[in-house]
């Protein structure tokens, strides 16, 4: 359909802007849109205004409130004319304007007309319409005909019938789960679209029956899906059936493997790649389980199709992460794959193969990535990087060439993200391996030389300074550091005092030239670089007075601050100005838990580089507040720690409660978050009645009820509990929630004078050791340790029985203990037979306590472990090694 | 896992589906997900996706590349630049097909001229055709002819039975009726 302004015979110049909507503009077209109104409709005139209606809110024009409901209103008048091509467009554009309810009943009569209509085309795109712009109240009104629909003869009326119900399913699930019958009928669908939107439907009915979806995928697997859509699904399905089911199956055949692995031979790519995938991510797959699904990857790897390469070397490189023995095979077909011409796949397949390749192909491995790493964007640079430094842990021996190799790239041009991957990966290597230090250290003060980034100079200097004294001569570090005092810019300057004074402060035959060396900085043109000069030469008693400075300020300048910064800064930000100074004591030294994309390389949190990236302690704030805020607890002193809420009922259940477990010095106190569910109901004198029998060392004290609890706004009742002293109770407790049920009148929204008592069984809440355990980390475990009196170290050996790996071994202890894993130790490499694992933690009572675990694994799995605690008291250090021994 | 976790998300969803030119400007959108909840952000992601896939050669077989947690798949002709996104932990191949009913489908709908002048020019069938691809984000159908079948057939004028008249006659007529609209 050409538009009318479509004029031709343009010259040549303007067809190159050519456009039939030029200089169309958005006023003109509503007035265009009064043709609507004529009484003698043009249906193609209305096609061409609605299509530049559409073209304008796709360009992302936006009409006012007004001008749409007039759009609307005018729109609902085309329904008169019965030209096919006008009235799609008309259902088009409703879609668009998403109308408010009241305007929704303007067309409703029109769509439910054209839903029984006999015209295919009318009555599935009336029910796509329909369903999309209602929102709910309409629904059994037309529940009969979308129920018909869903079983129609004509695919397209089927697939638009079940696809809305998939989407009406979020919103009213209580309707579309009635048409089971139906949506099973169209499973059997000879049509392949119907049968892949009739499973996903079903599936989503049925997904909080883990039951029925078993018997589901059970029925399915044994061969009635042809959709090959369709059947990527039913593979989705059956390995969450295998996933949800994990535990039944320990011994002999895994459910639904035969299923898998001939869905291998399907003729559909997608469902042959669905399946492959399905395969590499059960949970402790074997070997020869994983083979047939390598072996198909394998294949695609040489695909002339782009798409199916990347899938393939895509999931060949998750499985190397784990079983990169598996992969090896694929070696030769990865390593053509480093000159693919699509960035992403060589990308991917060159960090497989440093995740495959073995202690002796590292040399060549890195002479190829030389080549490729000019010609690729800084991103995928950044991924190179960190597969290099996770191959440089696990082949500490090849640090040499992989060192070089950082070293080179970074000389070379490159923006601020990936230059600070390569520091951070030498810093990571400088830790880890003890020969590479001195070289990696020297590595990075080239680089300062000349490093147009501020942020990583001021970085390496305050790395340098904790490093750099320690070497066997720390004096060649000086130049380079005194450098940057001549020639950087303030902050760098200022940096670069602080690291002198730390080797000066650290190294007694530096000092006097250090201080000489201060004592010209006193000259700087910048007030901060000035000040910390002064600051530190009266430190080091290089102004002439006596060098005894007393021992906390020492510690205060040159030691790593234990406080996380993030926390430091609420509470500075919560200080309000008084006579009472800022208390640092006073700040939380729990560490939250860590973002997301910290687990995934746990090897990127450095020591010297800044403080361990934290996420805010709001929470533990807000609790304090709330707590302290009820009288009743409000004598428990100061709150200990506060846990994650425990889900104690199922996911859509009448009523949602979980549980925030409180811990004080002599108290533990519940809280409970109640939600209901049901808007008929309203719950008054909410309580929980907690069974404390099977927790013998806890005697309730106080009981705090929710006065009232309607619907869908969540309230709070609180259990309190009195515990001996000093030792880390545990204990089961059982809950059942109390409470007086009162009918709800929908219409009006009252509710009745009378209830009646009811209850409800919730599950059982568990107080384990790990609650008396906050999680704090140390800068420096090293440090820390050696600070602490060996004396008091308690060490034992625990034999933890036959283990699936090493990292589940480390894993479980680690979440007993309820410690904060340092300087990246809770991440096993996969194939290692042995693992040191570094927890820290503040045990109840504010005693820091530090441990030391070794693991080693034998060939039947059985895994060994030895454990050193040290902590500031030696009754928690005994504690600690009950807590282990009994868990 | 305690809980299935609700919603489609076992299911393949597809999160946008752009028709870009080849200054990366507009011809049609359609966006499924909130993930770009603003025009601006909408703009951005266009913008982006298309200078990375500008220099690479998409012209023979569909090719891919990963926006943060996305995928794209993409294939250009003349001066049109096709784009399907998904999650990163969809299915490839299932996406690839979204990509190649939508590309094929235009294909037959603009009787092989695919340009972005003839593409704005029935811009409504390239509208209707996305809708007929992709609903709410559920894939309604992926193949070709049956997505061009479905969108040829409405712009048939209603009086005509469908058996006489070809897509091109139909559009020749549309023409013949505009000129002279315009010469009255």
């Amino acid at each position: 359909m050409a538009q009318p302004f479509a004029k031709k015979d343009d010259d040549r110049d303007e067809e190159a802007e050519y456009s039939p909507f030029l200089g169309i503009e958005k006023g003109a077209v509503l007035q265009e849109a009064r043709v609507f109104h004529d009484p003698q409709l043009d249906p193609r005139r209305c096609s061409q205004v609605i299509t530049k209606l559409l073209y304008l809110l796709n360009q992302g024009e936006t009409f006012t409130k007004v001008e749409a409901t007039e759009v609307f209103f005018a729109v609902t008048k085309l329904f008169q004319s019965r030209d096919i091509g006008l009235r799609r467009m008309v259902y088009l554009m409703i879609k668009e304007i998403s109308p408010s309810s009241d305007e929704v009943i303007m067309v409703t009569s029109s769509l439910m007309k054209d839903m029984t209509s006999r015209t295919d085309v009318y009555r599935a795109n009336a029910i796509r319409v329909l369903c999309q712009i209602t929102d709910g109240t309409l629904l059994g009104q037309i529940e009969r005909y979308l129920k018909q629909a869903i079983v129609d003869k004509n695919p397209v009326v089927a697939s638009a019938a079940l696809v809305s119900g998939i989407h009406i399913l979020q919103t009213n699930p209580e309707i579309v789960k009635r048409w089971s019958n139906e949506v099973q009928e169209a499973v059997q669908s000879r049509a392949a679209l119907v049968q892949f939107h009739a499973l996903a439907l079903l599936h989503q009915i049925r997904q909080n029956d883990r039951l029925a979806v078993s018997k589901l995928v059970t029925s399915l697997t044994r061969g009635t899906v042809r959709s090959p859509l369709a059947q990527c699904l039913l593979v989705r399905y059956a390995s969450q059936v295998i996933r949800e089911s994990a535990n039944n199956f320990q011994t002999g055949e895994r459910p639904f493997y035969d299923y898998l692995e001939s869905c291998l031979r399907h003729k559909s790519e997608m469902v042959i790649l669905e399946a492959a995938r399905a395969i590499t991510e059960l949970s402790g797959v074997t070997n020869r389980e994983l083979t047939p699904a390598i072996t198909v990857l394998q294949l695609f790897l040489s695909s002339s199709k782009p798409v199916l390469r990347f899938a393939a070397v895509r999931t060949l490189n998750k499985v190397a992460m784990t079983h990169p023995m598996a992969v090896t095979n694929c070696n030769i077909d990865m390593e053509s794959l480093i000159s693919d011409q699509n960035r992403s796949i060589a990308t991917l397949a060159i960090t497989t193969l440093l995740k495959t390749g073995n202690e002796s192909s590292i040399d060549r491995l890195m002479k190829q990535i030389t080549n490729f790493m000019s010609d690729i964007a800084d991103e995928f640079k950044i991924v190179v990087v960190e597969a290099i430094r996770s191959l440089c842990i696990k082949f500490p021996l090849k640090y040499r060439s992989l060192m070089n190799f950082l070293s080179n790239i970074l000389r070379e041009e490159g923006g601020f993200e990936y230059k600070k991957a390569i520091v951070d990966s030498i810093v990571i290597l400088i830790r880890d391996i003890q020969e590479a230090k001195e070289i990696g250290l020297l590595h990075l003060c080239e680089f300062i030389e000349d490093c147009e980034f501020t942020y990583l100079s001021t970085q390496i200097l305050h790395f340098l300074g904790i490093e750099g004294p320690k070497t066997a001569d720390p004096s060649k570090f000086i130049r380079y550091i005194y450098n940057r005092v001549h020639l950087e810019n303030a902050t760098v300057r200022a940096c670069a005092v602080t690291t002198l004074a730390k080797f000066g402060a650290m190294v007694d035959s530096l000092k006097p030239r250090i201080i000489v060396l201060l004592r010209r900085c006193l000259f700087d043109s910048d007030d901060e670089v000035r000040d910390r000069a002064t600051l530190y030469l009266n430190t080091l008693g290089g102004d002439g007075s006596v060098a005894e400075t007393d021992n906390d300020v020492k510690e205060f300048l040159f030691d790593s601050l234990d406080i996380p910064l993030v926390n430091l800064e609420t509470s500075l930000r919560n200080y309000e100005p008084s006579d009472q100074p800022f208390d640092i004591n006073s700040v939380p030294k729990e560490i939250k838990a860590q973002p997301l994309a910290e687990k995934k390389a746990p090897g990127k949190k450095p020591i010297g580089l800044g403080a361990p990236p934290t996420a805010p302690s709001a929470a533990v704030d807000a609790y304090d507040k709330l707590l302290s805020s009820i009288p009743e607890f409000a004598s428990y002193g100061k709150l200990f720690k506060s846990s994650a809420p425990v889900e104690l009922t199922e996911a859509e259940t009448e009523y949602a409660v979980n549980v925030v477990k409180h811990i004080f010095d002599h108290h533990v106190l519940f809280q409970y978050n109640c939600t209901n569910t049901i808007p008929e109901q309203l719950l008054e004198n909410v309580t929980v009645v907690v069974d404390a029998s099977e927790a013998e060392e806890f005697s309730e004290v106080a009981l705090k009820p929710l006065k009232s609890l309607p619907y869908d706004s969540p309230g709070q009742t609180f259990v309190a509990f009195e515990k001996t002293d000093g030792v880390p109770a545990v204990g089961k407790f059982s809950n059942v929630l109390k409470f007086i049920v009162k009918e709800v009148d929908p219409t009006t929204g009252e509710a009745e004078e009378d209830g009646v008592e009811d209850e409800y069984q919730l599950e059982d809440l568990e107080v384990v050791a790990a609650d008396y355990m906050q999680k704090v980390g140390v800068s420096n475990f090293r440090n820390a340790w050696e600070s602490m009196d060996p004396e008091g170290e308690r060490v034992d050996e625990y034999g933890l029985g036959s283990r699936e790996s090493l990292a589940e071994a480390v894993n479980a202890v680690v979440n007993l203990l309820g410690m904060q894993p340092c300087e990246g130790t809770e991440a096993v490499p996969s194939n290692s037979r042995s693992h040191t694992c570094l927890l820290s933690g503040v045990f109840i009572g504010n005693v820091k306590v530090l441990v030391r675990l070794s693991f080693g694994i034998s060939g039947q799995n059985e895994v060994a472990m030895k454990l050193a605690v040290r902590s500031e008291d030696e009754t928690v250090s005994t504690t600690i090694h009950e807590i282990v021994a009994s868990g | 896992m305690a809980h299935f976790s609700s919603s489609h998300d076992l299911c393949p969803l597809v999160k946008n589906i752009l028709l870009l030119d080849s200054e990366g400007k507009r011809v049609a959108v359609k966006y499924y997900s909130d993930d770009w909840p603003t025009n601006s952000a909408k703009l951005a992601f266009e913008k982006s996706v298309f200078t990375k896939t500008l220099k690479t050669n998409a012209r023979t077989e569909a090719e891919i590349a990963m926006f943060e947690n996305n995928i794209v798949i993409y294939k250009f002709v003349q001066d049109l630049h096709f784009f399907v996104t998904g999650s990163d932990d969809d299915n490839e191949l299932i996406l690839a097909s979204v990509l190649q009913g939508f590309f094929d489908a235009v294909a037959l709908i603009l009787r092989n001229n695919v340009d972005k002048n003839e593409a704005l020019e029935n811009l409504d069938l390239i509208l209707l055709c996305i809708d007929e691809i992709v609903d709410g984000g559920m894939i309604l159908e992926t193949d070709a002819s049956t997505i061009a079948g479905k969108v040829a057939s409405h712009s048939i004028d209603a009086a005509a039975p469908l058996s006489e008249q070809t897509l091109t006659q139909a559009l020749a007529t549309a023409r013949e009726h505009i000129t002279r609209s315009l010469l009255t």
